[in-house]
C-alpha cells in the first residue's frame, strides 16, 4: 500500500475499495503476534518441507544449508511447524529475554 | 429479432429483452416465488437461441452468489426475483452493489410474508432500498421490456459499475399479456456495447474484491461508494436519452402529467401511475385542476427533478405500496416529506397506503383517494398515513 | 374500449380465452390487455380471466369491474356466482349450455343480451374432450364482430401449432356458426 491505511482518503480508493495491488499483504507484518518462535535443529532436518506445506502463513522458506526456517517478520508462532515435524526437529522457545 | 409490434406476456418480453441483450450468464432460483421471466430463458438457452450460461441454483442466496462471480469476471449478467426470494437474497444483495458489481435484475415486487402472500405490492424492493442498487420502476410492458436495455447501459457504464433492479409490479405487470413493440437486434447492438469492466477478475491481472476493511478504511469506503451511487445519475439520465433518441420512447427520473397548471398532483411509483393518469383525466374533464408526478428513479433519488416539479404546488397525495412499521408514513411519502422539508413553495403531503398484497386499487378507488387526500390536505391533515380500504 | 370478463375453472384454459382474443387484436393494430384473477393455480376451483380492447393505449391496472361481454365457459358455474355481475346495459352473457337464449334467465333481466351454443357437443365431436376455451372464441366472434376468424387464425395455430390449431380452428367456426342470440 502507498499509504498507511488510516491516511487514505475516500477518493483515493478504487471502484468497489478493489484492492489492486498484488500482494500487498506482506506490508502486514505479523511477526508481532507470536509469543514463541521455531528453532529449528539443523542437523536433525530431514527436508521433507512438512513445515513449509503445514505454515498458515506461508512464511516457511528454505535456508541456505538446505533446512528449512520460518520468516520472522511474519511467523505469528502458532507451532504447527513444530507439531507436525515428523523429525521433531522444531522447538517452540519463549520470546520472552 | 428484427423491429417488431407483438401481443406477449410482460414476463416473456423481458426474457426476449435478456436475450436480445446477449447476457452470458442467468443465474436464478426456479421455484416459487418466480415468475416466467427465467423460466422463459432457461428455454431460450435450452433452445440454443442464446450462447449463455444458464445457473440453476439451490437458492435466492445462491443465484446472488453466482451473479457476483459472474459479474467479477466482467460477464453480462441478469437475475430475477421476488418478495421472500430477495430476502434470502438481501446479504448478497448488498455486496453486489458495495463492490460495485454491474449486473441486471428484473424484480417483479410482491409482499413479504406474514401472512403468506404472493401477490403484488413493494415491501421487497423497500426492504432494501438502502442497499445502493440503481432502483428504476416501470409502469407497463413497454417500458419494461425498454428498461432492461437501459439497465445494462448504465449498469456497465464505467462511471456507473453499479448493479440495477427494474421494478415491475408483480401480477398486474409479470403475467399481463399486452402489446410489446420490439426493438431490432442491431439497434440494441448499437445501443449496447460490450461490456468491459475494469479491473475483472483475471490470472493475468490479479485483484482483491470484497477485502476486510478495519475501522480506519471503513468509512472512506462507503463515501466511495455514497459518491458511485450519487455520481451514477446524470449517466442514468444519458442512457435514457439516448435510448429515447435512437426509439421515440423518453424516459426521465420524474416523470409528469397534466401537471403544468396543476393545483396539486397524486404521486405514484410503478403501474399505479396509468390509472392515476385516466383518473386525473376524468377529474379534469370536471374541472379539476389536478396532475400526476410519477417516481421512476428511486435510487438514486432525483432530489432537484422532483422539488423542481411540485414546488409551488398546494398539495400532494402520495401513494404508497408499502408501510414502514412504526415510521411516519409510506416509504415514499416519508422520502419526499424529507425532500421538502422547509423548502419554500412546498406543497402539503397527504399519504395514502393501498393495494397491498394485490388489493386492486381501481379508478374508483383513485377517484376517492384524490378527493378524499385533497380534503385532507386542506383540513391540515397530513401527519402519518391512511391505509386505504381498510376495514374497521 | 370493450371489457371482457371469462369465467372458467382451472384448467378450463379461460386464461387462453383472454390471451388470444387480446393477441388477435394486437395483431389487428389495436390495444389490448388479458391478464388473470391472480393467484395460485387450483385446478377445478372458479377462476376469471379479463380482456380490454380499445384503439387507443389503455391505461388501466385493475381489474375489469363492468364487463362489455360475459364468457362462461362451464355452465355448472352458474351455481356458485353469478356471471352477470356488474355487467353494462347492453351487456352480451355468452354462455357454453345446451339451453337456447330464451331459456337463459340471470339477475339482470332484459336490460342485456343473452348468446348460447351447445360447446361442450362441439368440441367433444372436433378435439374429443370438453375443453371448450377456443370453441367459445367463436361464439364470442360471432355475436361481438370485435375481431374475425381469419384473426384468431394466427394465433391459434402459433399456441396450439398447426394440427391440434387446425382443428380447433375448426371447432370454433362451428361454434361461431352455431351460436344463438337473444335480445
Amino acid at each position: 500500500m502507498a499509504k498507511p491505511m488510516d491516511q487514505i482518503t475516500w477518493q483515493e480508493l478504487q471502484v468497489g475499495a478493489v484492492v489492486v495491488e498484488i500482494g500487498n499483504s506482506t506490508q502486514y507484518e505479523t511477526g508481532s503476534w507470536r509469543s514463541e518462535r521455531p528453532v529449528v535443529e539443523k542437523e536433525k532436518c530431514i527436508k521433507c518441507m512438512f513445515c513449509w506445506l503445514y505454515c498458515p502463513e506461508g512464511c516457511i522458506h528454505e535456508a541456505a544449508e538446505g533446512h528449512f526456517e520460518a520468516d520472522l517478520t511474519y511467523c505469528k508462532g502458532c507451532g504447527i511447524c513444530a507439531a507436525e515435524c515428523p523429525a521433531k526437529c522444531i522447538t517452540m522457545i519463549s520470546e520472552e529475554k | 429479432m428484427g423491429k417488431v409490434r407483438k401481443g406477449v406476456e410482460v414476463s416473456i418480453a423481458i426474457a426476449d429483452a435478456v436475450a436480445q441483450a446477449d447476457v452470458d450468464v442467468i443465474a436464478a432460483y426456479p421455484i416459487t416465488p418466480q415468475t416466467h421471466i427465467v423460466e422463459h430463458l432457461s428455454e431460450i438457452v435450452a433452445d440454443g437461441e442464446l450462447d449463455a450460461e444458464y445457473v440453476p441454483v439451490d437458492s435466492e442466496h445462491s443465484a446472488m452468489s453466482v451473479c457476483c462471480g459472474s459479474a467479477a469476471v466482467g460477464a453480462r449478467t441478469f437475475t430475477s426475483t421476488s418478495s421472500q426470494g430477495l430476502a434470502l437474497m438481501s446479504e448478497i444483495f448488498f455486496i453486489a452493489a458495495a463492490m460495485r458489481l454491474p449486473m441486471v435484475m428484473a424484480l417483479a415486487n410482491r409482499s413479504l410474508s406474514s401472512p403468506l402472500s404472493i401477490w403484488n405490492d413493494h415491501s421487497d424492493v423497500m426492504m432494501v432500498r438502502d442497499a445502493g442498487w440503481i432502483c428504476i420502476f416501470v409502469e407497463n410492458g413497454q417500458e419494461t421490456y425498454d428498461n432492461i436495455f437501459c439497465a445494462f447501459r448504465m449498469s456497465e457504464d464505467p462511471e456507473v459499475m453499479l448493479p440495477v433492479a427494474v421494478n415491475l409490479d408483480g401480477f398486474i405487470l409479470t403475467h399481463m399479456i399486452e402489446p410489446v413493440e420490439y426493438e431490432d437486434d442491431d439497434l440494441i447492438r448499437r445501443y449496447l456495447p460490450e461490456f468491459k469492466m475494469k479491473n475483472a477478475l483475471h490470472p493475468d491481472h490479479p485483484v482483491s474484491m470484497g477485502c476486510f476493511g478495519m475501522p480506519e478504511i471503513y468509512t472512506e469506503a462507503q463515501m466511495n461508494r455514497e459518491m458511485g451511487v450519487r455520481n451514477s445519475y446524470p449517466h442514468i439520465v444519458k442512457a435514457w436519452e439516448e435510448w429515447g433518441r435512437l426509439t421515440g420512447r423518453h424516459y426521465r427520473p420524474v416523470e409528469t402529467y397534466r401537471t403544468d397548471d396543476a393545483e396539486y398532483c397524486i404521486v405514484t411509483m410503478g403501474s399505479y401511475g396509468e390509472t392515476a393518469m385516466e383518473v386525473v383525466d376524468a377529474l379534469r374533464a370536471e374541472g379539476e385542476k389536478v396532475g400526476v408526478v410519477k417516481i421512476r428513479l428511486w435510487r438514486p433519488f432525483p432530489l432537484d427533478e422532483f422539488r423542481a416539479a411540485v414546488l409551488g404546488k398546494k398539495h400532494l397525495i402520495v401513494v404508497d405500496r408499502a408501510i414502514t412499521f412504526g415510521g411516519q408514513g409510506g416509504p415514499v411519502a416519508t422520502e419526499l416529506r424529507s425532500a421538502l422539508y422547509k423548502r419554500d413553495g412546498a406543497p402539503t403531503i397527504v399519504n395514502y397506503v393501498a393495494g397491498l398484497a394485490g388489493r386492486d386499487v381501481s379508478r374508483k378507488d383513485f377517484r376517492s383517494i384524490i378527493t378524499e387526500g385533497r380534503k385532507k390536505a386542506e383540513a391540515g391533515d397530513t401527519e402519518g398515513f391512511t391505509l386505504y380500504g381498510l376495514r374497521g | 374500449m370493450l371489457e371482457i370478463r371469462v369465467h372458467g375453472r382451472g384448467g378450463q384454459g379461460a386464461v387462453t380465452s383472454a390471451e388470444l382474443i387480446a393477441i388477435a387484436a394486437i395483431n389487428t393494430g389495436r390495444f389490448a390487455q388479458a391478464f388473470p384473477s391472480f393467484g395460485p393455480e387450483r385446478r377445478g376451483a372458479p377462476v376469471v380471466a379479463f380482456c380490454r380492447v380499445d384503439d387507443r393505449k389503455i391505461n388501466i391496472r385493475a381489474k375489469v369491474y363492468n364487463p362489455d361481454a360475459v364468457v362462461v365457459l362451464d355452465p355448472g358455474l352458474v351455481t356458485l356466482l353469478d356471471p352477470t355481475e356488474g355487467m353494462v346495459e347492453g351487456g352480451i352473457l355468452i354462455m357454453n349450455t345446451r339451453k337456447s337464449p330464451e331459456a337463459v334467465e340471470t339477475s339482470k333481466g332484459s336490460s342485456i343480451r343473452i348468446a348460447t351454443v351447445d360447446a361442450d357437443r362441439i368440441a367433444i365431436e372436433e378435439l374429443g374432450r370438453a375443453i371448450v376455451n377456443t370453441t367459445m372464441i367463436g361464439a364470442f366472434i360471432k355475436v361481438t364482430g370485435l375481431i374475425s376468424i381469419n384473426d384468431i387464425r394466427g394465433p391459434l395455430l402459433d399456441r396450439f401449432g398447426s394440427k391440434l390449431g387446425e382443428r380447433n380452428l375448426k371447432a370454433l367456426e362451428r361454434a361461431y356458426h352455431e351460436v344463438a342470440i337473444k335480445g
